[in-house]
């Protein structure tokens, strides 16, 4: 006999809710861009999109009830290429160079 | 119809170099964990090529994000968004044994998976005609192709971008009717449902990398 | 599953015959095997080539071929070793067939999985040596752009072929670290895993975080060459130097994937023929996970010259100095251990020992490498060629002759010829220095890498490391049929014919196909001899 551990369930409401706020969230991203808001643009863009994607993350996902190892994994992975990305730009913008791209 | 079903599978035997069910499920979850963290840093490294010439060609991105209908994106995200839910309750109505509603539930993802192909295809026709093709085949001759002549670099990595997020939409369709075939045997059921948790991962992360290509490609500018 | 009627002839060779039985099988320890014929197989064919090269390079001018091919030549001799060689050897051959073993589990997390990570690595080899068929490749075995887009040969064959090769590495890597955190046996904590899995965790850790960049690396790559899609091309405003940052992102974490599993074995090497406990077990353990850390932010010494800025050099020569530190520390380690320590010095123990010589000398010279004022001047010379060939084959190869004889009764259950191991060890130790070490005062000297023809002045040194490498070539052969020979007619061995107190020992050699007759709790750590 197999010890069945009962797995967590997330109550169906809770499902339907985290839906409803990624609608709505959806919907505050193109209402976002159709004001210029300058360089602040992309920041909020990507501010709304990382918050849907903590939602999924945690909800859809389970991450918010499961073993804290899968929050590490998914940490790190974000980590290495913010240093992938960092390095790279470091490069990018010290070095002395004159564009052709204006 | 819907029979409600508290234990189906016990003809589910764990692999052998596993303790129990649960084991298998824990370890199998993981190791679906572990290779998600492959397919972010895969897809996070073409995000972070994006950024960088994103960043070195701002307005020539800007033009380029015009030729993009937000209308468009803006469903295929609702779309993927709404299948994320129901796969997640597939899920669900599993742990409850309830196999008519796992079914719908798949189904109805899968559909999703559908609707998401077709919107990119009349989408890519569009362009095509309009010669905004990827690299070298980029033949577009317009007014913004005359302000940045390498507004070919924007399509480049649109093309590359979705079309990796569009192989990936493909493959776990793949996967969605291999679980429907199974959930038709009945095997899924609260005592085992380990494909359905690890493919929703899988799923659930092709839509969390369009939740960002939406943005990044429909509305930044 | 505990004492059920088990048979003491079965073991997981003999259980199943028939080669279709191993070419779909789900076994840990028949995949290693698999990987093992491929990997030495791969070896000859790369080693060829390396012998192709020296001979070339005997004398100044032609000598058996011409300039176009000598570029063809040295990025196979690099491609094949690189992907189908030193990246899987340990993880996928003695990594597969022991890590299991050691924890006191079945078999791996994932046995599909990792099956489907053998046949990675052969269709993409196939798929990769099919570009010798379209004019070959002459890019390096680091394609760099903007050649690597406009050369008209083979070069998108043999991308695609390390695109799928990838494959493997990513998936054995994901094994590994589940199955260390799900399958160990009862009793074995984390503190008493063997140094060989601490190693080998730490190299999944790399394979999993850096290979996927390779694979988009390599798909930009593809889509640049088949769609022209501008990212790596200054025509387009597209940047090639960005290439090299993605693409040393992978490469250089690929390089500690290709010696953290060399000194894990090392470690279990010189506890075992010192027959005593290994010092600073936790610092070595520790020093694993901080190397694989560490090497995740010093690529950009790989592009000290190629248009990087000043202030990312110096950053990056910073951060690799540091890298040495956790390494210094399992020499020191290993070296307090023998001291006093019971020794045997059986084969295995003789590659150790050579490992701990050569290597210090390549890891101090990639400190000397990682100076960003003299790398301006050892950059692209033969001083890199011999720094890199001192960790790679006078570290990892060293480490893997050693672990597949210390191995060689476990696996096959017999003991190799002692005598003909330790004159195979003479020719390699002797052969490797004399290629070489030259080829570090030619670098100095101003001999670029990569150049098919040199000035009169370098010839006497290249002349002795061309002898050295036909000597090392010879000492592989004499090898091959050690290896060959043990298997067939070896003298049978027992379970632990060397007194090691790791896991492995524990069980009949050969294992029988589910390793374990009854289950092993863990009651101690892994070295405890005294």
């Amino acid at each position: 006999m197999d010890d069945q551990q009962h797995h967590h369930m997330i109550p169906l409401k809770i499902y339907i809710q985290v839906l409803v706020l990624l609608l709505v969230l959806t919907a505050i991203t193109v209402a976002a861009a159709q004001v210029n808001f300058g360089p602040w643009n992309t920041v909020i863009a990507m501010a709304i999109a990382s918050i849907k994607a903590g939602f999924v993350l945690a909800f859809f996902m389970h991450l918010k009830y499961d073993d804290k190892l899968y929050r590490v994994c998914f940490g790190t992975a974000i980590f290495f290429l913010i240093v992938l990305y960092a390095f790279s730009k470091l490069d990018i913008v010290t070095r002395i160079v004159v564009e052709p791209f204006q | 119809m819907s029979t409600v079903k508290t234990a189906t599978s016990g003809h589910h035997h764990h692999a052998h170099h596993y303790e129990s069910a649960e084991h298998e499920y824990v370890t199998s979850k993981f190791g679906t964990w572990v290779f998600l963290v492959t397919e972010i840093v895969m897809f996070g490294g073409l995000f972070v090529g994006y950024i960088l010439f994103h960043e070195k060609f701002h307005e020539m991105f800007h033009a380029g994000s015009t030729f993009l209908n937000w209308r468009l994106g803006a469903l295929n995200t609702v779309v993927l968004l709404f299948s994320s839910l129901t796969m997640a309750l597939s899920i669900y109505y599993a742990q409850l044994g309830k196999k008519s509603l796992v079914l719908l539930n798949l189904y109805v993802t899968l559909a999703c998976g559908f609707i998401f192909l077709t919107v990119k295809y009349f989408e890519y026709t569009h362009k095509f005609h309009e010669g905004l093709f990827p690299g070298a085949l980029f033949s577009y001759d317009g007014p913004e192709a005359h302000q940045f002549s390498n507004l070919g670099m924007y399509f480049s990595f649109y093309f590359v971008m979705t079309g990796l997020h569009g192989s990936h939409v493909i493959a776990g369709m793949g996967l969605i009717t291999w679980l429907i075939v199974r959930a038709h045997r009945g095997e899924f059921g609260p005592e085992y449902y380990t494909p359905l948790e690890c493919t929703g991962l899988f799923w659930h992360l092709v839509d969390l990398i369009w939740i960002y290509l939406f943005p990044l490609l429909y509305l930044i500018g | 599953m505990a004492t059920a009627t088990h048979d003491p002839n079965k073991n997981y060779i003999n259980e199943k015959s028939g080669i279709w039985s191993w070419l779909t099988t789900l076994d840990h320890k028949r995949i290693g095997i698999l990987y093992m014929i491929s990997v030495m197989s791969f070896f000859a064919i790369g080693g060829t080539f390396a012998m192709l090269l020296r001979w070339e390079l005997f004398s100044a001018g032609r000598n058996i071929m011409d300039a176009h091919q000598y570029n063809q030549v040295f990025t196979f001799h690099g491609a094949i070793m690189v992907f189908m060689v030193i990246i899987p050897g340990i993880p996928a051959f003695l990594g597969n067939f022991i890590l299991p073993l050691q924890i006191g589990a079945k078999d791996v997390a994932f046995p599909r999985v990792n099956l489907m990570s053998w046949y990675c690595l052969m269709i993409g080899a196939a798929i990769a040596f099919f570009s010798l068929f379209y004019n070959g490749v002459d890019t390096g075995w680091t394609f760099y752009t903007p050649y690597s887009i406009s050369t008209q040969n083979g070069t998108l064959l043999m991308v695609v072929g390390a695109f799928i090769i990838g494959f493997s590495s990513i998936l054995t890597g994901l094994n590994f670290i589940v199955t260390v955190h799900k399958l160990r046996a009862p009793g074995m904590s984390f503190w008493r895993l063997p140094l060989f899995i601490w190693a080998l965790y730490s190299t999944a850790l790399l394979q999993i975080l850096a290979t996927p960049v390779l694979a988009i690396t390599l798909l930009l790559l593809t889509a640049e060459r088949v769609l022209g899609i501008g990212i790596f091309d200054p025509k387009l405003g597209g940047d090639p130097v960005l290439f090299q940052h993605f693409f040393w992102f992978y490469s250089h974490p690929a390089v500690y994937i290709m010696i953290l599993p060399a000194m894990g074995v090392v470690s279990e090497l010189i506890a075992t023929f010192s027959h005593k406990t290994i010092f600073g077990y936790k610092a070595i353990a520790l020093s694993s996970v901080g190397i694989a850390a560490v090497s995740f932010f010093v690529w950009g010494h790989h592009l000290f010259v190629s248009g990087q800025s000043e202030v990312a050099g110096i950053l990056f020569s910073f951060i690799t100095m540091l890298v040495g530190v956790p390494t210094a520390i399992k020499v020191f380690n290993w070296v307090a251990t023998l001291y006093r320590g019971s020794m045997r010095f059986d084969s295995p123990l003789l590659f150790a020992l050579g490992f701990i010589f050569l290597f210090t000398i390549g890891g101090v010279t990639g400190i000397i490498l990682a100076v960003i004022g003299v790398d301006v001047h050892f950059h692209d010379t033969y001083f890199v060629v011999a720094h890199f060939h001192y960790v790679m084959v006078g570290g990892t190869l060293m480490a893997i002759m050693g672990g597949i004889y210390y191995w060689f009764p476990k696996m096959f259950g017999r003991m190799v010829n002692e005598f003909w191991a330790r004159i195979s060890f003479v020719l390699i130790f002797v052969g490797f220095n004399v290629t070489f070490f030259p080829q570090f005062i030619l670098g100095a000297m101003g001999m670029p890498r990569r150049y098919y023809d040199y000035l009169p002045e370098y010839q006497s040194l290249n002349r002795i490391s061309s002898v050295g490498a036909w000597t090392i070539g010879t000492g592989f052969l004499v090898g091959l049929f050690v290896i060959i020979h043990g298997m067939r007619k070896g003298v049978k061995a027992g379970p632990n014919p060397w007194g090691g107190k790791t896991l492995e020992w524990q069980t009949a050699s050969p294992p029988p196909h589910e390793n374990f007759h009854v289950q092993p709790v863990v009651t101690a750590g892994p070295y405890e001899y005294r």
